[in-house]
């Protein structure tokens, strides 16, 4: 997964104070936002990759061999599952996963 | 080389951003920052952007990015090229990504002078139809007919009573270098202009429709399709302004249903037929005008 982590393990004495400090800097995930989460079935998924070109979020890495969806920052929104033309993305609820 | 998902990289520069599920806006920010890079700098003012791209000590921009205040964000731009040369940087770009609200009401003065100055900088205008950041409040680009919390649909009133500025056309008759519109729709022709925008000597404007869920009363996983929908059925356009000549991109034979487009958001329910022909006949006399005066 080539995507941005989130640093979870700050503590406030170590945080940027003023109003200028560096960019870039992940302290949260958003995955909380999620009822749906979406699967690709990499068997059907044709890597015509225009889940990752049109995911809000830009969760979906197309690095790897197979497509990866970054669950920490997918906020299951389910753009993907509508652009994806051979069906391969299927919405499943959270609490069933 | 031309951009599409394949060729686009793999890199994130808007990433971990708290925007709501499916939206427009925030596609079109990270498509836009992909093709200009990480020699980019971000001028973003208080929108929803900002909103959810800069919550201490969460910072989802991954490129130097600045604040500015809200009238002020091609000001700030201007101000930002003049720090770059200042500090002897080369290879780098400046863009602005403002709301319709901060564009064409609120930013439009400092716009209207950077472009007078020819400021080598891209300014992008996401364009979600009204204040959506402050709850949904109507924009100058806020159509007719549309549901604000101050536009209100009731009996007599159906929404927003004014239609959308021509702002497009409003920057074009500055004289720019280079100014288009686009959707996330379609997103490839956005990452056209982008390039293009991006390698213009002077100021380039690029005016992106971004459907936003939660102020046009859609699904979350619709907004590239209703943004698609909204150029095919003739409600927005994609052209472009080079060289002192307008172009459109694209010119349909047949419109798709606008009637369809409309009654699939909830920000246009209380509209009745009356409303509908009004609206038809305003996309109608735009087309003829724009066939007449911009195509060869």
């Amino acid at each position: 997964m080539d995507r941005p982590k989130a640093d979870l393990s700050y503590v406030v004495e170590t945080l940027p104070l003023g109003p200028a400090f560096e960019t870039g800097q992940l302290h949260d995930v958003s995955s909380g936002m999620r009822t749906f989460r979406p699967v690709i079935d990499t068997e059907k998924c044709v890597k015509c990759l225009r889940c990752f070109l049109v995911c809000p979020d830009g969760a979906i890495d197309k690095s790897g061999e197979t497509l990866e969806i970054d669950y920490d920052y997918c906020k299951g929104c389910g753009v993907c599952r509508r652009a994806c033309k051979p069906g391969a993305i299927s919405m499943v609820k959270e609490a069933e996963v | 080389m031309a951009l599409n998902a394949k060729t686009i990289t793999n890199q994130e520069l808007f990433y971990g951003h708290k925007a709501c599920p499916g939206c427009g806006a925030a596609l079109a920010i990270r498509l836009a920052l992909k093709v200009l890079g990480e020699r980019t700098i971000v001028v973003i003012p208080p929108n929803c952007m900002s909103t959810v791209g800069y919550i201490y000590p969460h910072m989802p921009v991954f490129v130097n990015s600045v604040i500015p205040p809200f009238a002020g964000t091609a000001a700030v731009m201007s101000g930002v090229l003049a720090g770059a040369e200042a500090q002897g940087l080369k290879d780098y770009h400046v863009v602005g990504f403002a709301g319709d609200g901060g564009t064409a009401d609120i930013g439009l003065q400092a716009l209207s002078g950077m472009i007078d100055r020819n400021d080598r900088a891209i300014f992008i205008c996401y364009d979600n139809e009204a204040y959506m950041n402050t709850g949904v409040q109507k924009s100058g680009l806020t159509p007719y007919g549309m549901k604000t919390t101050n536009t209100p649909a009731g009996k007599r009133i159906h929404g927003s009573q004014s239609s959308k500025k021509r702002m497009f056309e409003i920057v074009a008759a500055h004289g720019i270098p280079y100014a288009a519109t686009a959707s996330v729709g379609y997103p490839e022709d956005f990452l056209a202009k982008v390039e293009k925008a991006m390698n213009t000597d002077g100021t380039s404007y690029i005016h992106v429709m971004a459907p936003c869920p939660t102020g046009w009363g859609t699904e979350s996983d619709v907004t590239v399709d209703i943004g698609k929908e909204a150029v095919d059925c003739g409600l927005w356009y994609l052209a472009e302004y080079e060289g002192g000549e307008f172009k459109l991109n694209r010119d349909p034979k047949e419109f798709a249903s606008a009637e369809a487009y409309l009654k699939a958001q909830s920000r246009f329910s209380a509209l009745d037929e009356t409303d509908f022909a009004r609206i038809l006949q305003e996309r109608d006399d735009a087309w003829a005008r724009m066939r007449r005066d911009w195509k060869k």
